[in-house]
């Protein structure tokens, strides 16, 4: 099983180094979402809660971009038929297509995060808060990677693709929003020392945990056939 | 085949429906505090936990069928999920009429309750157009069972999660029901079970009436006519049964 899941990542992997699609696309994205929060807002600065608010809003929806494609090369150019006939495990798929969106969102966030401490907030990210980002944000992108392979796949043999992945995943991934928006407030807080909320880091994990073992154990329906 | 079964079940409906109901509004005493408009709780609520419990039971239904593979499980799970949606949408206008009289606004975003219910329609919205973005019946109903259960998993996560992050406005009813005066508890029981009533017996007829669909559909196939279905949300088992 590792095997396979290994193999798999690495074909994803190299897909995107060839041909840079996903990871460029959501990183340009969520640029100019902050340039749009920016005009929305009318805000040169912001900081605490709305940034948080910002900063969230603006994964999330760069999250749907990469939902969305996660499983395209696979239905269109054959990799499920290739796949189901290969004698293996079928949730390697699901954790392969897990850890390569979770990775994807990792990249974006090494753009998106210093950008908007660039851009938008204000006082910037202070050095000592980072870990504290990158806690939350790696939660964050585990449950958004969970839940965005179990829609992508759900979504992907449907007509109306581009439609049904944001309509799924926004209120699936809504406790994460919560969650996520709650522990960044802290982070970008103006001259905060407040420790992370931890009960909400622990709802996160939760969260994560309990669609892993969903996607784990609905997995092999969706990819039948 | 059903007839039998279904008119008991309309009657235990009307009765404890109409009957509930009178209670609520003729035994049932004033709320003090509220007024008239509290009586409305005795449809709000009633349904809030009937279309709470028709999300999960579709989702159970939903894991039947993938564990089974019949197709009456998927037919079950989409007609609990069609009325449980039903009663979802009106315990949204009820709620909204209810914080309108009782906080001043249409929506109030500190309540919980009815924020996580929102959440939860919007979730279950999308339930009738993934289904029919899907040609394929077998599949449809596989993915349609997916979806079903991974959103009954949510519902509560996502109550638990919402509640954690508002205050708590919202009367709690379950907290506050051991000093309900008698006859307010009564009521409110009684319309409980004729709402789940109602919910099973509008269930038995949209299944009896698909079945029926079904069989005519069957019947005529054997009479040699062309039958031609349309794409459609609805399951489809005319293919199944004799």
């Amino acid at each position: 099983m590792l095997g396979t899941v290994a193999a798999l990542i690495g074909k994803d992997l190299s897909l995107e180094r060839r041909v840079p699609q996903m990871v460029p696309a959501m990183a340009l994205f969520s640029l100019s979402t902050f340039v749009v929060f920016h005009f929305a807002l009318q805000r040169d600065a912001v900081a605490g809660a709305l940034a948080a608010g910002v900063f969230t809003a603006t994964l999330i929806f760069a999250a749907m971009l990469g939902i969305g494609r996660l499983f395209v090369a696979e239905h269109e150019d054959g990799g499920f038929d290739g796949f189901l006939l290969a004698p293996v495990d079928r949730t390697a798929l699901l954790v392969a297509k897990a850890t390569v969106l979770f990775l994807f969102l990792v990249l974006v966030q090494l753009v998106a995060l210093p950008a908007f401490a660039l851009l938008l907030l204000d006082p910037s990210l202070n050095g000592t808060r980072i870990l504290d980002a990158v806690i939350v944000l790696l939660l964050v992108d585990a449950g958004i990677a969970v839940i965005g392979a179990l829609v992508g796949a759900l979504a992907i043999q449907t007509r109306a693709r581009d439609l049904l992945v944001p309509l799924i995943a926004l209120p699936l991934l809504l406790p994460i929003v919560i969650g996520c928006s709650e522990s960044l407030a802290a982070v970008f807080a103006a001259g905060s020392a407040d420790p992370l909320p931890g009960r909400w880091l622990m709802t996160i994990g939760l969260y994560d945990l309990v669609f892993a073992l969903l996607a784990f154990a609905l997995f092999d329906y969706l990819v039948e056939d | 085949m059903h007839s039998k079964h279904l008119r008991t079940l309309t009657l235990a409906t009307l009765v404890t429906l109409i009957g509930g109901l009178a209670l609520a509004a003729f035994v049932a005493p004033m709320d003090a505090d509220q007024g008239v408009i509290q009586k409305i709780f005795y449809l709000h609520v009633p349904m809030a936990i009937v279309a709470l419990g028709g999300f999960i039971y579709g989702g159970i239904c939903g894991a039947m069928y993938l564990r089974t593979g019949k197709p009456s499980w998927d037919l079950r799970s989409y007609c609990a999920l069609h009325h449980a949606l039903i009663l979802a949408l009106g315990v949204l206008i009820t709620g909204a009429i209810w914080g309108k009289a009782s906080w001043g606004q249409w929506w109030v975003w500190d309540e919980p309750t009815l924020v996580a219910f929102l959440i939860i329609f919007l979730l279950y919205v999308t339930y009738s157009p993934l289904r029919f973005a899907i040609e394929d019946r077998e599949r449809q109903a596989r993915y349609a069972s997916v979806f079903a259960v991974v959103a009954a998993v949510f519902v509560p996560l996502n109550f638990m999660a919402v509640r954690m992050a508002t205050s708590l406005i919202h009367p709690r009813t379950f907290d506050s029901s051991d000093n309900l005066p008698g006859s307010m508890a009564l009521a409110f029981l009684v319309c409980t079970i004729g709402m789940t009533f109602l919910f099973l017996t509008l269930v038995q007829y949209e299944m009896a009436q698909k079945n029926t669909t079904f069989q005519l559909r069957a019947l005529r196939r054997r009479l040699g006519d062309d039958v031609v279905i349309g794409r459609s949300a609805a399951p489809d088992l005319s293919g199944e049964q004799p």
